[in-house]
């Protein structure tokens, strides 16, 4: 409501002679926007089903999550031994959860420091016109297309020793690079990082060319007869337009990476010795594997806060100044 | 087909994708089923045997196959109403699933008061689904692997204790069948019984030059450098499952420990006895003897032709530590018709010096229990299965390796598999699985602590000390 009255404010109304004391611009807000009865059966026939849904299927698991995290409960039976904070405790005691937030933290900076260029790279190289610039894009999206848990499985096979990856290395003559992939516990965050990259990174690719699509011709142009070269052009010119993209693929990424579940899991379970586990990996193993719901209910309202608290500090940093213009103008 | 057959065949596409989506939702989603239910189950336990003593009259000559009995068969006589059974089997797969079908078929033919819905759901998704069904309304039979999972669940109050249901036919399936009990009442009934041993390449052996399989855990040491100076690999694991890992301690446990203290220490979820520490330190001299596969950390127990399963069938080992099923599981992950003529199978050998009981093995085996809901239909239901003649057909059609019923062994044909049997019926005590004997969350631990030892991390006295400390969590 109050942000609400703010942008109407904003949005250049002309404002009344008297001092706009917060109370008073309120007033004067809801006396603008006063709905009708008609309008309001509108709205609420409209956003009814949304609403119902979302509280349904979010605010309520999550309120639902938070209450049974306080209890020491193993699905079975009544809900009768509280415990309070307790829960949490253990989890940020256990350096296999504690380490798990690492490994998520850690595929999060490989994403942003290795994915993200790598894929501006190839959306920038297929965007230009050429020969079979539609099917490479299709080979480049095509991973993204397969279930995580077809992709996990496929690769969890051909990573064995002496399996496909192994010959591949081997036939091009670099057999001495070849290690246990999935069998070394310095080494498998970072096969499943790889495996991550080849999934996922078609998406982000996709995402970026549309992007890129949405920059007019003309700019370029531009600045090609200003005398910048194909690098300059790019450099001061494409990226900076792009930014919108990049910001929404670093928030989609950022969450993906803080929820990795599917590909450890199938992977490697989380292991050997818990080196590839993730928070999402440690929650399932914990509260489906473990019959420990309470335990496991505090490792996902922990999941949740991390995924939020990003969120919201992204959104509010980083995200504004795209979303500005839509939300003052979805106010209005 | 076997619990651990498919153990790890899990892919659950949907659950997996679910789950990862937001894994929030998953949590919360089973906490808007459980939150409608938490009234039911106080209440709901004492609903049934009201109902089934209104039907007393005309069953007792319908259960045809040598029914009731006794002064229980008033209670356990299959009702006249009509009754439909929602059946919860993991043989989602033939031939388990069309045998499994064919049985519920048979037994409604026999007796047409009794109808069924059956499902056959993946055994991982099986493991999810019975917890959360039990915090709703779970299905009337479904399967169950007894020891400490069983207690945990019988908490729900969901469960129906068939002791008197049972009593007149359960001398039938040995005693085993008491891994389905929980203080002395019966809560499920297994239809076939499981033991773990090596099982070994005949043809490796004989190309390294070993006559016979080891005898001593001195032997198995000696025989494990024979093999590494041929170039075999001697054994492979499934690490990346834990519980091929888990299966090695505990042989080493019921070695070094008696019968008695196993038992106190899983019945009490502790384990101070020092001899679980030097079951610790005879894993050490195996894992220092260095006689895994390579990558044996991150290897798969039963999936594709580089799982520990895949690398014995193929010849790229030459034993594995695991259960009877695993004669089940090779012949998909091999192009050998001939596989099975190679394969040997010996018992885990003996550690001298030892206090373990002689003939003790680790085993377990596959089972069903009933929901209160309609619990004399669904206990009639497993006398039929549990049948010497029904559990005959269920070995013939490939459905079971090892019956629980002594009367259907004869019908196994494999020979290697009758010498398993054999074994099977000549040790003194088959202790359960550690990780479905103890509580889950504690046989979790332990299985981790014991994965953790194989990856080099963690001492004998952390596996030991792993039970005690989940347990008081």
């Amino acid at each position: 409501m109050s942000s609400g009255s703010r942008t109407t404010v904003r949005s250049g109304e002309v404002l009344p002679d008297v001092v706009p004391s917060s109370r008073g611009t309120r007033r004067l807000g809801r006396a603008k926007a006063r709905p009708s009865w008609r309008q309001r059966f509108e709205l609420s026939l409209l956003l009814g089903p949304a609403i119902i849904l979302f509280v349904g299927f979010v605010i309520m698991p999550i309120a639902v999550a938070v209450y049974y995290s306080i209890y020491k409960w193993n699905g079975f039976g009544p809900l009768n031994d509280v415990i309070g904070l307790e829960n949490y405790r253990r989890a940020f005691k256990d350096s296999v959860f504690v380490h798990g937030i690492y490994h998520n933290l850690i595929i999060a900076g490989l994403s942003l420091f290795i994915q993200l260029p790598l894929s501006i790279a190839i959306a920038l190289l297929i965007n230009r016109k050429m020969r079979g610039r539609g099917f490479l894009r299709l080979v480049v999206f095509a991973p993204y297309v397969l279930s995580a848990a077809v992709t996990a499985v496929t690769w969890m096979l051909m990573l064995q020793p002496g399996g496909f990856v192994d010959q591949v290395f081997k036939n091009v003559g670099a057999g001495g690079l070849r290690q246990l992939w999935l069998g070394d516990t310095h080494i498998v965050l970072y096969t499943i990082f790889v495996v991550a990259t080849w999934q996922y990174m078609g998406f982000g690719i996709v995402l970026l060319l549309a992007g890129l699509q949405g920059i007019p011709h003309e700019l370029r142009e531009a600045a090609a007869l200003d005398g910048a070269t194909p690098w300059q052009t790019t450099r001061m010119v494409t990226l900076p337009l792009l930014g919108p993209t990049i910001r929404i693929w670093i928030f989609l990424s950022m969450i993906g990476s803080l929820q990795l579940f599917d590909l450890p899991w199938i992977m490697t379970g989380g292991g050997p010795a818990g080196a590839s586990t993730t928070m999402a990996t440690y929650l399932i193993d914990k509260g489906f594997r473990s019959y420990e719901f309470g335990y496991g209910s505090a490792v996902a309202v922990i999941l949740f806060l991390f995924c939020f608290i990003f969120a919201l500090v992204y959104q509010r940093f980083a995200l504004r100044r795209d979303t500005e213009g839509a939300m003052t103008r979805m106010a209005g | 087909m076997t619990s651990r057959t498919k153990r790890t065949t899990a892919l659950r596409s949907t659950r997996s994708r679910q789950v990862a989506a937001i894994s929030i939702v998953a949590i919360a989603a089973l906490g808007l089923s459980a939150c409608s239910s938490s009234k039911k189950a106080s209440s709901g336990a004492s609903s049934t045997p009201t109902s089934n003593s209104s039907s007393t009259g005309a069953a007792p000559s319908a259960s045809g196959s040598g029914g009731g009995g006794g002064s229980a068969s008033a209670a356990c006589a299959i009702p006249s109403s009509p009754v439909t059974l929602e059946w919860w089997h993991n043989a989602n797969n033939d031939p388990g699933k069309s045998a499994f079908q064919k049985v519920a078929d048979d037994f409604h033919a026999a007796h047409s008061s009794v109808s069924f819905k059956v499902q056959p759901i993946q055994n991982e998704d099986i493991k999810t689904k019975i917890p959360i069904a039990l915090q709703g309304t779970p299905p009337d039979v479904f399967q169950q692997w007894g020891g400490g999972a069983l207690a945990t669940q019988i908490q729900s109050g969901k469960i129906a204790d068939i002791t008197d249901c049972s009593k007149s036919w359960i001398g039938d399936l040995g005693k085993s069948a008491s891994g389905w009990a929980v203080d002395g009442k019966q809560y499920g009934i297994p239809y076939d019984y499981h033991v773990v041993g090596f099982w070994y390449r005949t043809d490796l052996f004989q190309q390294a030059g070993i006559s016979g399989p080891p005898a001593t855990f001195n032997d198995l040491l000696t025989d494990i450098q024979t093999l590494k100076s041929k170039g075999i690999t001697p054994i492979s694991v499934g690490g990346k499952d834990k519980w091929p890992d888990a299966f090695y301690w505990e042989n080493f446990v019921l070695q070094e420990c008696p019968k008695d203290t196993v038992t106190k220490a899983l019945d009490a979820k502790k384990m101070d006895d020092p001899c679980f520490v030097k079951a610790g330190d005879d894993l050490k001299k195996l894992l220092d003897a260095k006689p895994f596969n390579d990558g044996f950390l991150g290897t798969p127990a039963q999936q594709g032709a580089g799982s520990s399963a895949g690398l014995l069938a193929n010849g790229k080992a030459a034993m594995e530590l695991q259960g009877d099923w695993e004669m089940a599981v090779m012949p998909s992950l091999t192009q050998d018709k001939n596989f099975a003529s190679k394969m040997g199978w010996f018992p885990f050998p003996k550690v001298d010096g030892g206090q373990g009981e002689p003939g003790a093995a680790l085993g377990g085996g596959d089972g069903f229990s009933c929901s209160t809901k309609a619990p004399a239909a669904c206990a009639a239901f497993l006398q039929y299965l549990t049948s010497a003649d029904v559990e005959s057909q269920l070995v013939k059609a490939n459905a079971i390796t090892i019956p629980s019923n002594a009367g259907a062994v004869a019908a196994i044909s494999d020979p290697t598999l009758k010498k398993v049997q054999t074994y099977l019926q000549g040790v003194t005590y088959n202790q359960l699985y550690f990780d479905q004997a103890l509580p889950t969350n504690v046989g979790n631990a332990v299985n981790d602590a014991v994965s953790n030892f194989f990856a080099g991390q963690g001492t004998s006295a952390d596996i030991a000390a792993a039970a005690g400390k989940a347990a008081n969590q």
